[in-house]
């Protein structure tokens, strides 16, 4: 697919996914009151991913004070919904309604997988946050799909993330150390060849056992964002250089922005990541006048448009920033390289603690 | 010499990150070194290895360990000696001039502190001896021996000796030096602005003959430092008051903080007070005042007005001059906020009134002073009427002093905590309370400056002890 193919098959998926959600009879309580007050008709005036900009950022509050409900489209107003959350360290946390979005997305990026890192038939682990996250159905259904089955070691990243705030470093630690000793006994007596896990929790088994001596062959990694340093730090050392490394970038809104792991060592190990078009667009925008898309090799904030049947969420202003890279042959639309934090250079983040 | 670029010593192994930071040239933006960073998992990994470092070290003669450590010491002063990864070479004058550049000392007291860590090297048997009560150091070798007729039997408690250094004293590597000849390996984080004295040391190790594993280099940021200090078997840690306060109770950590050193005179000799100025200023001066061992407070019975003008005239003879000027004794801040902080907090202390500013009417210009690019602060002292003003125990990362008056009688109730206290005085009565005084770490009786130390003397714990447990030990020549 060339890059002028690509951008065709965006603006024909933005074209359907505001008839979908602004149509009466398919779309969702939310979209279409908001139609009604905005005074423009999108269905009229979205011709392509350009026009996006006309709506203003999703605010990812609504997704706590809205009603579950309002967000469900016409179409599927019969069908019970999946609800994932994401935050909410305290207060109510902000949820997102689904039905088979996580299934596409994850066969979607099962097709970027090495069969030879990733063996068809191989069994999986998930070691992190499950609980009440689309991530945990989304593994498992990856692993399904892959016909293998998936074991699962829980994490609570709210626990930790309230320990680290009060300093508790120590229980943190300890608390980090029970949730290994469960993924290690698995490794070791189980017949596993996948992992998806988060950077700290792989580090961590890696202080444990030798990864790749426990039949451990590809591990797929996402949650948080990691320096140049630290994916050479996990290849190279944590798994040996002999499981495969596949860094991802995603949440629960987005779906996952994949990477191409055969060319992270000739990048220096800077990771660009390229998100799941059409189905969902990153962009790296200007922090301060957002409307503008920064240059190549330049950070920006990311901008992320998630545009599919279940859930239609522009521009919403994701808590990363990043460097604006361009089109690969293999995924011919902007990339996004060495995520970060938001503002991670003049403020203090907790983020990575798991 | 184009900026050099430190890399990580992984157990001796030169390891070159990506993670890449810039050290720029005091008031300038030109690069004076790349250092390499390593990340917290990277130094937590390693640490499960220094088991192998240690293992080498061990397998050493002690004897051999203490001519090496001799030898580096030469090496130290005067060789020409690796820096960086191009094979770049370093000469002592280089070495100087590149630490100057990032951490603002004048070249005199580089040169200074050059020549008191190479003094370490050279005295590592006395240290050694000092520090042991006289042990064999062969007792490390064989794992047990004899001590004053008795059988004893050392065993190390830890593979490593972590220390988190800081940037604004060179100095304080002599704290570790004698870690190798005691067979424990090191692993060091520098100080930002300062790689320059660890990695010179190290090299200087490792061309007279001392295995490189022993040596482990982690530049790296806050989580890293963090790591270290949670994971490593014992570690040395430099840092204020909280810092200290956070670690008090932990066995495997030695904290140096604040020293709070104080400088008394006894009734019997305050009619000499002026034979004693030299050995005040030079306790107050000393390293641009940077020491936990110089002197912060000045208590006298009496005639703290008289000697607080006395030595306030002589301190403002010490003035901001150019770096390389060989008379220069006053540092510049490598960090230019920091002048600005410790000028605000000396500046609010006189205003909660009950102190003088002696030095004002003496010292050209204001206190907070800038030259070539650099932020300095003026030698300050301040006659103090109570203990209780905010300023008659504060220390300061430049000279700075307090004058208090007290009854010889309510002194020791009154100076709280200190690092050293050097005690001008013959009354032996006195003498048996200062003895008995346990807020005070090391006792300096007659005209002694409170920076000069003698390294086979304990400084803020026994290295020797803080490395070796004694255990109970029995042997039968039978057997």
């Amino acid at each position: 697919m060339s890059p002028d193919e690509a951008r065709s098959q965006l603006d024909a998926q933005v074209r359907e996914t505001i008839q979908w959600h602004f149509s009466p009879e398919t779309g969702c309580p939310f979209w279409l009151d908001w139609a009604k007050t905005a005074g423009w008709d999108p269905r009229q005036e979205i011709k392509g991913y350009d026009d996006i900009i006309k709506f203003p950022h999703f605010q990812d509050e609504w997704l706590r004070d809205e009603k579950n409900e309002r967000f469900v489209p016409n179409a599927y107003k019969y069908r019970p919904f999946n609800v994932f959350e994401t935050g909410g360290t305290t207060g109510l946390p902000k949820q997102r309604v689904g039905w088979d979005d996580y299934k596409h997305d994850y066969e979607q990026f099962s097709d970027t997988l090495s069969d030879e890192f990733f063996p068809r038939g191989g069994n999986w682990i998930m070691v992190g946050p499950t609980g009440p996250r689309r991530l945990r159905l989304a593994v498992e259904h990856l692993a399904n799909h892959r016909g293998g089955s998936c074991y699962f070691v829980d994490l609570d990243p709210r626990w930790v993330k309230k320990l680290i705030l009060r300093k508790e470093y120590d229980q943190a630690e300890r608390y980090q150390a029970h949730v290994m000793e469960q993924a290690v006994e698995i490794i070791k007596h189980r017949d596993i060849k996948c992992i998806f896990t988060t950077p700290k929790l792989l580090a961590s088994i890696g202080e444990r056992i030798s990864i790749s001596s426990h039949g451990l062959r590809g591990c797929f990694c996402g949650g948080t964002s990691m320096t140049p340093e630290y994916v050479r730090f996990l290849q190279e050392e944590v798994l040996e250089g002999k499981a495969q490394f596949v860094p991802t970038y995603g949440n629960t809104l987005m779906g996952l922005a994949v990477s191409i792991p055969e060319e992270l060592k000739q990048n220096q190990y800077s990771v660009t990541y390229y998100a799941p078009q059409p189905r969902a667009v990153l962009r790296i925008v200007d922090a301060d006048k957002t409307e503008i898309t920064k240059d190549y090799g330049e950070y920006g904030r990311v901008e992320l448009t998630t545009l599919t049947k279940e859930f239609f969420m522009p521009r919403f202003l994701e808590r990363d920033e990043a460097i604006r890279r361009k089109p690969h042959a293999k995924y011919p639309w902007d990339g996004v390289g060495d995520v970060r934090p938001f503002g991670a250079l003049t403020k203090t983040v907790i983020e990575g603690v798991y | 010499m184009s900026a050099p670029h430190i890399p990580i010593l992984r157990q001796g192994r030169v390891y070159k990150s990506l993670d890449v930071q810039t050290v720029n040239r005091l008031g300038s933006t030109e690069a004076a070194a790349e250092i390499s960073f390593a990340c917290a998992d990277m130094i937590k990994y390693d640490l499960r290895k220094m088991g192998q470092a240690r293992a080498i070290l061990k397998a050493m003669r002690s004897e051999d360990l203490i001519e090496i450590t001799k030898k580096a010491g030469e090496i130290f002063l005067h060789d020409d000696l690796p820096i960086g990864i191009d094979g770049a070479l370093q000469s002592p004058e280089d070495y100087v001039l590149s630490l100057a550049a990032t951490s603002g000392l004048p070249h005199s007291l580089i040169r200074m502190n050059m020549k008191r860590l190479g003094g370490i090297f050279g005295q590592i048997d006395t240290i050694f001896r000092g520090l042991t009560r006289g042990l064999d150091i062969a007792v490390l070798d064989k794992g047990y021996g004899e001590q004053g007729g008795s059988p004893v039997s050392f065993s190390a408690s830890t593979n490593e000796l972590a220390v988190i250094l800081p940037s604004n004293s060179p100095a304080v590597n002599a704290l570790w030096i004698p870690s190798i000849a005691m067979k424990v390996p090191v692993l060091l984080k520098p100080g930002r602005e300062e790689p320059w004295t660890p990695w010179r040391v190290i090299q200087a190790f490792i061309k007279a003959g001392c295995p490189p594993e022993a040596f482990s280099l982690y530049p790296t940021q806050h989580d890293g430092s963090g790591v270290i200090i949670r994971r490593a078997g014992r570690v040395m840690l430099f840092g204020d008051d909280s810092t200290v306060k956070q670690y008090e109770h932990d066995p495997r950590i030695e904290v140096h903080g604040t020293g709070y050193s104080k400088l008394l005179i006894g009734e019997d000799e305050i009619e000499n007070w002026r034979d004693y100025v030299d050995t005040i200023v030079e306790s107050i001066s000393a390293n641009s005042g940077r020491s936990c061992i110089c002197t912060s407070t000045v208590v006298v019975p009496k005639y703290g007005d008289e000697i607080a003008k006395v030595v306030a005239q002589r301190l403002a003879e010490i003035k901001p001059l150019a770096q390389n000027d060989p008379e220069a004794r006053l540092s510049g801040f490598a960090n230019p906020k920091f002048a600005e902080w410790i000028n605000e907090a000396v500046e609010s202390g006189l205003k909660s009134g009950g102190a003088t500013d002696v030095t004002a009417e003496f010292r050209e210009g204001e206190r907070f002073h800038e030259r070539d690019g650099m932020n300095y602060l003026q030698p300050t002292l301040v006659r103090c009427q109570t203990f209780d003003q905010d300023l008659a125990i504060r220390e300061f990362l430049f000279p700075f002093a307090s004058v208090v008056e007290c009854p010889q009688a309510e002194m020791l109730d009154k100076i709280g905590p200190s690092l050293v206290v050097t005690a001008i005085t013959r009354d032996m009565d006195w003498i048996n309370q200062l003895f008995d005084c346990a807020t005070i770490d090391r006792l300096n009786i007659g005209n002694v400056p409170t920076n000069r130390i003698q390294w086979d003397q304990p400084h803020e714990g026994n290295l020797f002890e803080f490395l070796y447990t004694r255990r109970s030990f029995q042997i039968a020549l039978s057997a």
